[in-house]
């Protein structure tokens, strides 16, 4: 096989692989971990970073 | 220090403490030597005509002080908090995390004592000798024992995207350092790397720009991750863009290098995908970029009174600017203009001061009172001061590059009818000396601010608080 054929080859698989990333993402599926990782960095402050509330006033 | 009450006993916040500080101490001592040598561009005379002050071995002591020091302690920080923080647990082992704090600062001083005395292996951003990239490799691996023996060992079930994107950028960086570095020592200061000729540029610049991809970026970009929408108090515009961004970042990044190397004897096909890739990547960039600055839509109020976040936007500001600026010089035919001259240095700097020293400027602010229990930094009005002295003399400083970049390039090119060159070198320098000037005049800025960084976070670690924020802003006003 020559560099042509394998690039190409090459160049389709990496292309298919970032349209499953972006249809995985976007799934409704994913959608519930996602919304619970997005908030990871809340979760361990009880009122503790005072500099947060006293923004959010 | 000890003496302060822990906000979360159980996280290892030592180290995190230890790095932050030398965050500070070594972002002087680096601009420092930067704005030195911007000087000896502008007054030879400053290298006193010794061979230890010389423009070329201060001008790695800059780069690696800046990146390495400056951005690698904020990159340790901040990663070590972020970790611990969304995996909810201490570190993986405290006895790793001493020995990465102190084999860091030991290449740091090593690299400060062997840079000046010539002892280099020429290798742009890698210039440090064996032994020392053999102390850098072990501490490495201390490292990202430490960082994924904590994600392992995490007490909830996701891991945070800032973590994969710190995550990333530890293996990359080790994979380029070893690749790179691949010397044949002949004795203890000196060594030959295994690579010749048009092959080792090539991985000489697929370590160099991954190290301003994945150092410089991915690393960054953790940080952003978490210190955006937690300064901002809302979480990340979207998380889902940010798992996009993630895959295509790190899947591109790693095959930009080669347009470092435009009109050179590697191969023209390896110049051509370079320049693609290139192209490419403003796609991911901008995207995290808007994600950034999309978290805080509906909150934009908060940046009248908030200068932390407004280091950490602006940061993504000049993010986006340099993202756009890189992908459109590996364009070759904008390359041949902008190659080689300081254009290239504006591009670098308005990266390296806008973005990178900009994130983690906002993030240390933002720590140095967690981290030391304090209820705020001692003084934001002095936060702000030092936002407008780091935004100016940025603006200073690649305004005057871009000016200075285009005019050589310009210079360097124009010929006569009869195909001789309309000026010489020496031409193009006298016509670049004003500009000298005005970068000297920027540099100066931001190590002024820095300064006022460095005072600002000794009087909060030494427990102090600024009166009233207005009364002292009246008064300095």
């Amino acid at each position: 096989m020559d560099y042509a054929v394998s690039g190409s080859i090459f160049t389709v698989l990496v292309f298919v692989c970032f349209i499953g990333i972006v249809m995985w993402a976007y799934s409704k599926k994913s959608k519930k971990r996602f919304d619970e990782a997005q908030n990871l960095i809340f979760d361990d402050e009880p009122q503790t970073n005072k500099q947060e509330s006293k923004l959010d006033e | 220090m000890s003496d302060a009450i822990q906000v979360h006993p159980e996280y290892n916040y030592k180290v995190v403490r230890q790095f932050a500080v030398m965050t500070v101490v070594w972002g002087i001592i680096g601009m420092t030597v930067g704005v030195f040598i911007a000087a000896q561009l502008y007054w030879p005379a400053l290298n006193f005509d010794t061979p230890w002050l010389t423009f070329s071995r201060l001008r790695p002591l800059h780069t690696n002080a800046v990146i390495f020091a400056f951005g690698g302690c904020a990159l340790f920080a901040t990663s070590f908090y972020v970790v611990q923080r969304t995996s909810q647990v201490r570190l993986f082992s405290d006895k790793l995390a001493a020995f990465t704090f102190w084999g860091w600062q030991a290449v740091i001083v090593l690299a400060a004592i062997t840079l000046p005395m010539g002892i280099t292996s020429s290798k742009e951003y890698a210039e440090l000798e064996w032994p020392i990239d053999i102390l850098i490799t072990l501490v490495w691996l201390a490292y990202i024992i430490n960082f994924f023996g904590t994600m392992i060992i995490r007490k909830v079930s996701h891991i945070y995207v800032a973590n994969w994107f710190f995550g990333a950028f530890m293996i990359t960086v080790a994979v380029l350092h070893i690749g790179n570095n691949m010397a044949v020592p002949i004795s203890l200061t000196k060594s030959y790397s295994i690579y010749a000729g048009a092959v080792d540029a090539m991985m000489q610049w697929w370590y160099g720009h991954n190290a301003v991809g994945f150092f410089l970026t991915a690393g960054f970009l953790g940080m952003m991750y978490y210190f955006v929408p937690k300064q901002a108090g809302r979480p990340v515009y979207s998380y889902r863009l940010s798992v996009v961004h993630f895959w295509a970042l790190i899947s591109l990044y790693i095959w930009a290098g080669p347009h470092h190397l435009h009109y050179t004897a590697l191969p023209d096909w390896t110049q051509s995908l370079g320049m693609a890739m290139s192209v490419i990547l403003f796609v991911p960039s901008w995207g995290g970029m808007i994600n950034g600055i999309m978290t805080l839509s509906g909150a934009w109020h908060k940046l009248r009174t908030d200068p932390i976040l407004r280091f950490l936007v602006v940061s993504l500001s000049f993010y986006g600017m340099s993202t756009f600026e890189g992908p459109m010089m590996a364009i070759k035919t904008v390359n041949a203009l902008s190659h080689y001259t300081d254009w290239t240095i504006g591009h670098v700097h308005s990266g390296a001061l806008g973005w990178v020293a900009m994130v983690s400027i906002g993030s240390i602010y933002h720590l140095i009172p967690v981290l030391f229990n304090r209820e705020r930094m001692y003084s934001t009005h002095l936060i702000n001061v030092h936002f407008w002295l780091a935004t100016i003399g940025v603006v200073f400083y690649i305004v005057a590059m871009w000016m200075s970049g285009v005019l050589q390039g310009l210079m360097w090119r124009a010929i006569n009818a009869d195909g001789t060159l309309t000026y010489s070198f020496v031409e193009a320098l006298e016509a670049s000396k004003p500009f000298y000037l005005v970068r000297f005049i920027g540099g100066v800025l931001i190590v002024i601010g820095m300064l006022i960084m460095a005072y600002n976070c000794y009087r909060t670690i030494k427990g102090d608080l600024e009166e009233t924020v207005d009364n002292k802003a009246l008064q300095t006003a």
